[in-house]
């Protein structure tokens, strides 16, 4: 990823907290990245790890309370979208930035007809009329790949199967052309055959479209290696590692990223007994001082149980949060 | 002919549920013959039957003592509904379900039999639902949250023998066994995370000694981190206690890893069946090959070329008339449109169902 890259969206030191019992719960904790025009950025991560909260936080859709952006900036083509008014980030929503949710059953309302529900982000964004917004609808699901879709833009969600219906999530996302689409585990309810299909769909509207970008959250690491061009490794609500894709794969740094590569079984390679990472994803209210990771890291030095480490670029475009790889670490 | 020792058994020889065998097959622990499962649809002002939902429609398998036989397939392939049919959770429409199992006649020796399952009532199968027991998927709503987890590990073992205080023991044991501790006897399952709740299913399946362990999708619902912590300690578990593993699951990367036989599921019918290595490395059937060329291969060096796999799979309720698979298969002929082909033998081992084996 070349420096020429127009970028698309900077968050800068995101701060996104709960109040949970009275008790500060930092579901993402300073968060720096960017996003460029054009690209497949892939946020990947356990539960509990952040994801979603910054997917939301970007939209400006964390409930308050019991959520607070407290602190940062999502700047997006230079805006900064947590000083906007609410009127204003509505023009946004849907519009230059849209999302696909995970569960595409719950996402879709039931008592409206799946065409309707294309159509609305048209009628609202782009002033068009019913018919208009009809034609434009029928357009879309076509070109999702939905079968004769002049039919089925009548059809309620409930008649769409799991697959279908997060394809009409995707033409609901595409219908206002967004330069941002935010996919959050748009393939975690659906079976391998309908996600090979939905990626390939996915890859698809990308090339198609080059100042846009997408955005990918998974909890599953072969889904980026199939799509992404660059990923972000998120573990108790911070950054651990950033790289392309290749990089990534390749070589990664982070204990937790090659733990979590070790413990995949793989189709390709025959493994007697698969690598574990011992212990538990830490709950929300008591993640561990210093390097969050430290408890389950084989590499654990004293200073990981004080201090947190700074996320350095220790290769070229190649960032990792660990002591591992900072002056400190590397003297011992 | 000599009797059993158990009178109850004797009651089942004459019912003709229970059947001696000579001692060839010895290896044997389960044999499923041509099982079918299905659901009435009820419809109109009357709820009538107006069709059925054909889960699973007519399935042969056997497995053998100490081998992990993974079932894989799409949602709605029906692996579920053998899971529990098998262990009479549901009742078959029909087939057989034959129980190998080695008891003691009344003068000393001991005598192979095979028990039908699936003609067993209520009572009949108290004995043997012992020897089956289950895992289930969802950590979160298999484990009672008004139970503490010893009582959660203990009530199998206090039906099947009454509460007694060796039980105690017994639960310590076992919880030791699945890498948890004796203090966590009195907590409530809320306070475990999703891969602790999951060994404490997995310590209430083994509490009763089973032979045969279903585990339905058993690590679909954790994190990938825990995911590999419970399939590790599933087969250490199969070591140390020499049980049996019938390991369903979507995840075909998962399933590679741990089953020895595998069978391949497609609305209700086994596509193919055979060793775990023959059908990953030389898959017959079409539907096998273009499933396992959907899972990603995760490494972004060499991306999966996707295989022309058109549409969605059909309802169970109507299904496509001949071969299951002809509309989405990509060498489909007319014969596969008018005829149901045959699940046979094609090299030792390995089964296939499939007018054009290897073709694809």
């Amino acid at each position: 990823m070349g420096k020429k890259q127009k970028e698309l969206l900077k968050v800068e030191n995101l701060k996104t907290h709960f109040m949970i019992e009275e008790q500060k719960a930092k579901a993402v904790d300073g968060l720096d990245f960017n996003v460029f025009e054009g690209e497949f950025f892939g946020i990947v991560g356990e539960s509990g790890s952040g994801k979603t909260v910054t997917a939301l936080s970007v939209l400006r859709l964390i409930p308050d309370p019991p959520g607070k952006i407290s602190n940062g900036k999502v700047l997006f083509k230079n805006k900064n979208l947590l000083g906007l008014s609410w009127e204003d980030m509505r023009k946004i929503r849907g519009n230059e930035i849209s999302m696909i949710f995970q569960e595409p059953m719950t996402s879709l309302n039931p008592v409206f007809t799946v065409g309707f529900q294309i159509m609305e982000p048209l009628m609202l964004h782009r002033n068009m009329g019913k018919k208009e917004a009809k034609e434009e609808a029928i357009k879309m699901l076509k070109k999702v790949g939905i079968p004769s879709p002049e039919r089925r833009v009548n059809d309620y969600p409930h008649q769409f199967s799991g697959g279908m219906r997060q394809r009409a999530m995707i033409a609901m996302a595409l219908s206002c052309d967004p330069d941002l689409l935010i996919a959050d585990e748009p393939t975690t309810a659906l079976d391998v055959t309908v996600q090979a299909q939905i990626l390939e769909l996915m890859t698809e509207i990308k090339n198609k479209r080059k100042e846009s970008a997408i955005i990918l959250i998974t909890h599953d690491l072969a889904v980026i290696a199939e799509t992404c061009d660059r990923v972000m490794v998120m573990y108790c609500g911070k950054i651990q590692e950033i790289a392309s894709t290749l990089d990534l794969f390749e070589g990664p740094l982070h204990p937790y990223t090659k733990g979590l590569m070790a413990s995949i079984p793989s189709l390709v390679k025959k493994k007697k007994r698969l690598t574990t990472i011992p212990g538990n994803v830490p709950g929300i209210l008591n993640f561990p001082s210093g390097c969050p990771f430290h408890p389950r890291c084989k590499h654990k030095m004293p200073i990981c149980e004080k201090t947190v480490p700074e996320l350095l670029e220790v290769e070229k475009e190649h960032l990792v949060r660990c002591h591992l790889y900072n002056s400190e670490g590397k003297n011992k | 002919m000599t009797e059993f020792k158990k009178s109850g058994l004797n009651l089942l020889e004459e019912k003709g549920k229970l059947i001696r065998v000579n001692g060839k097959e010895k290896k044997n622990l389960l044999e499923v013959k041509d099982l079918k499962t299905y659901f009435p649809v009820l419809g109109g002002v009357f709820r009538k039957v107006i069709g059925y939902v054909k889960a699973v429609d007519g399935v042969s398998f056997s497995i053998n003592k100490g081998e992990v036989f993974g079932l894989v397939g799409e949602t709605g392939c029906g692996k579920s509904t053998i899971g529990k049919t098998l262990i009479r959770i549901l009742n078959p429409t029909s087939g057989n379900i034959l129980y190998y199992d080695n008891v003691e006649l009344k003068n000393g020796p001991f005598q192979r039999i095979k028990i039908d399952l699936s003609k067993l009532n209520r009572k009949e199968l108290m004995p043997y639902r012992s020897q089956i027991q289950m895992i289930f998927q969802d950590p979160y709503s298999s484990l009672n949250p008004r139970f503490t987890v010893g009582d959660i590990i203990e009530e199998p073992l206090a039906i099947q023998r009454g509460r007694k205080k060796e039980n105690k023991d017994k639960v310590k044991d076992l919880l030791e066994k699945v890498g948890m501790s004796e203090e966590h006897i009195y907590r409530y399952p809320h306070e475990f995370s999703g891969g602790q709740r999951q060994r404490i299913g997995i310590a209430r399946a083994l509490s009763t000694n089973p032979e045969l362990i279903i585990a339905d999708e058993p690590v679909s619902a954790l994190d990938v981190s825990i995911q590999a912590q419970v399939i590790n300690l599933m087969q250490d578990l199969q070591d140390e206690f020499k049980v049996t593993y019938i390991f369903i699951s979507h995840d075909l990367s998962v399933v590679k890893h741990i089953a020895h036989r595998i069978a391949v599921m497609y609305l209700g019918f086994i596509m193919e069946m055979g060793p775990a290595e023959q059908i990953y490395n030389n898959p017959q059937n079409p539907y096998t090959k273009v499933l396992l060329s959907a899972v990603p291969k995760g490494d972004p060096g060499k991306k999966a070329k996707k295989q022309p796999l058109r549409g969605e799979v059909p309802s169970s309720l109507n299904k496509p008339s001949g071969c299951a698979f002809n509309p989405r298969c990509p060498i489909a002929k007319d014969i596969c449109k008018k005829e149901e082909p045959v699940f046979e033998e094609k090299e030792k081992g390995t089964f296939v169902k499939c007018h054009f084996p290897g073709k694809y």
